[in-house]
């Protein structure tokens, strides 16, 4: 088991103009763990991501994501992660079938190791009868469970989830973190939002961002311990609330 | 008292999807109504029927007494309606697009702004910011001024809370609670279940269908399961360990404990302990709780043909 972790930022700053949206993060996030990404709208998180994934240069700071640089590697990040959010996922007048393959070879891989993989995920959902619908025609907690198996065709080293399970039900909502605990255990790192304080708890570390800034890092169980709090929602509420009456 | 909103036997369809599948209730005046239900249930598609913005395929519905086929333009000046998806104009400022809302109603900032003072002075600050510009808190607090600029009677709330961080929705709910006190009946949809206790009402919205209605409080007391908060050292293996107990009728993970609901009287909480302690659990404990309308949701989709279909293999994973 390499020890390395698989996120490294340190000192990362992000400034618009005047406005800094990240200022001086530092946190690493381990291989194989659920790292929770926390925070109010508008606290930065988005950036960072954007960051993260080599979508965006930091104005400055030393960042590694799977073991490349921010800087000069961003192309070879984007091939070792995966990335998912509720907004952008799958393409509505493709098939079913037709999304997964499309995504595979984005991927890079081989012809037989897209049949592969397609035969095998088609199977694990279930979906070899609906594999000649379209996106837009199953129901919203079908394409997420899809998007998620998507974004994991090419057992990326990270996954990056930006508020997976907003306005799906409450059952595919538990179903959707059964598969991520499932992708955690096969090794991938799972670095994910939520605005649902539940999905905090099943975290097995939760970062929150407040105003630009790391307010707190740490296990579910140490953050409740030490804001005094029943659960994830109250340590959020605490930390978010202070900030909150400065600015508005 | 006449009601606020009637709805009876509405029904949409888009193609062959069954949108609304003739729903009926009734919201009183004055009252704080809620739709709870997650994406694709039709509360947007029940929203814009009553906003007059699309037609039902058959049923009917009135608000304040007026049809919304025929009476639409008499509905369009009451209501004040906040659709789920940000819909102002993004190149006006703040206070332009509050006065063309304004002037539209044949009305002024000035004469209605003791309504909207309290959630308008909080962007009052930006107001000569171009609304494309504004954080997503910010431009919430805007569209809800913008819907009630005109003194609507009725107001209707599509998802007003989607994508809002926990704090932000405290204080929308804070805001909804005090223009319930000047007398504005409000319907408001979310996706989030935490938001149903905050309501007078609740109907829950599934498929198109509405499973339930009543006060938050009945809909927990009309839970027909008995239920236990069991947490141990090893939550995932807890959920997986607690399908096997052979009186479980559902297993849930509710953030740091697992909910198990049974039929009533078919376990005690001893019983339990002692299996979970026999699969080689440790530091187990297991609590008789009251169920939230989360697990009331659950049960009721669970309980329904089609939920039935969707979420067959959830007890095996």
């Amino acid at each position: 088991m390499n020890q390395q972790p698989i996120i490294i930022v340190k000192d990362l700053v992000k400034k618009f103009g005047s406005f800094v949206a990240n200022d001086h993060l530092t946190f690493k996030v381990k291989r194989g763990e659920i790292f929770g990404f926390l925070g109010a709208n508008g606290a930065g998180k988005t950036t960072a991501i954007r960051i993260l994934c080599g979508l965006s240069f930091p104005t400055s700071g030393e960042l590694s994501v799977a073991g490349y640089n921010v800087y000069t590697q961003r192309e070879k990040i984007k091939q070792n992660i995966g990335y998912m959010s509720q907004k952008f996922s799958l393409y509505d007048d493709l098939t079913i079938f037709e999304n997964i393959r499309f995504y595979a070879a984005i991927y890079g891989l081989s012809k037989k190791e897209i049949d592969r993989r397609t035969d095998i995920l088609m199977k694990k959902l279930g979906l070899e009868e609906a594999k000649k619908k379209l996106i837009r025609d199953i129901p919203l907690g079908w394409k997420q469970k899809l998007a998620f198996s998507v974004a994991i065709i090419h057992d990326p080293k990270i996954v990056f989830l930006d508020e997976p399970t907003g306005g799906v039900d409450p059952i595919t909502r538990r179903q959707f973190w059964d598969m991520i605990y499932e992708a955690a255990r096969n090794g991938i790192t799972v670095f994910v939002t939520t605005h649902y304080m539940d999905e905090a708890e099943y975290c097995d570390r939760v970062s929150i961002m407040v105003d630009g800034r790391i307010a707190a890092l740490d296990t579910p169980v140490a953050l409740r311990e030490k804001y005094h709090a029943k659960n994830m929602n109250e340590v959020f509420l605490q930390l978010a609330r202070a900030q909150k009456t400065e600015v508005l | 008292m006449k009601n606020a909103v009637d709805v009876q036997n509405l029904s949409k369809n888009y193609g062959d999807t069954e949108a609304l599948k003739e729903i009926s209730f009734s919201v009183g005046k004055g009252e704080l109504f809620g739709f709870i239900g997650p994406d694709g249930a039709g509360k947007t598609t029940l929203f814009r029927i009553l906003a007059t913005l699309l037609l039902a395929d058959s049923g009917a519905a009135t608000v304040e007494g007026y049809e919304v086929v025929k009476d639409y333009k008499k509905i369009r000046q009451i209501i004040g309606y906040m659709p789920g998806r940000f819909s102002l104009y993004q190149d006006l400022t703040v206070e332009e697009n509050l006065r063309f809302f304004a002037t539209i109603f044949g009305t002024t900032i000035e004469e209605n702004y003791e309504l909207i003072k309290e959630i308008y002075s909080q962007i009052e600050p930006f107001k000569t910011r171009k609304a494309g510009q504004l954080s997503g808190g910010m431009k919430q607090k805007l569209a809800l001024s913008c819907a009630l600029i005109h003194k609507p009677e009725v107001l209707f709330l599509d998802e007003p809370t989607t994508g809002v961080d926990a704090v932000s929705r405290q204080e929308f709910w804070e805001m909804l609670k005090r223009l319930k006190t000047m007398g504005i009946t409000i319907v408001v949809s979310t996706p989030y279940m935490d938001e149903a206790a905050l309501c007078d009402r609740v109907a829950l919205i599934q498929d198109g269908s509405i499973m339930q209605i009543s006060t938050p409080y009945e809909v927990v007391e009309a839970y027909p399961m008995g239920l236990f908060s069991v947490t141990s050292t090893d939550i995932y293996q807890l959920l997986h360990d607690l399908q096997k107990l052979p009186q479980a009728h559902s297993v849930f993970a509710f953030g740091q404990a697992a909910h198990l609901s049974y039929k009533k009287e078919n376990v005690t909480a001893s019983e339990v302990i002692r299996f979970l302690k026999e699969t080689g659990h440790e530091d187990v404990h297991v609590e008789e709780i009251k169920p939230t309308i989360e697990d009331c949701f659950m049960e009721l989709m669970q309980g329904s043909e089609q939920a039935n279909e969707r979420t067959s293999g959830r007890a095996d994973k």
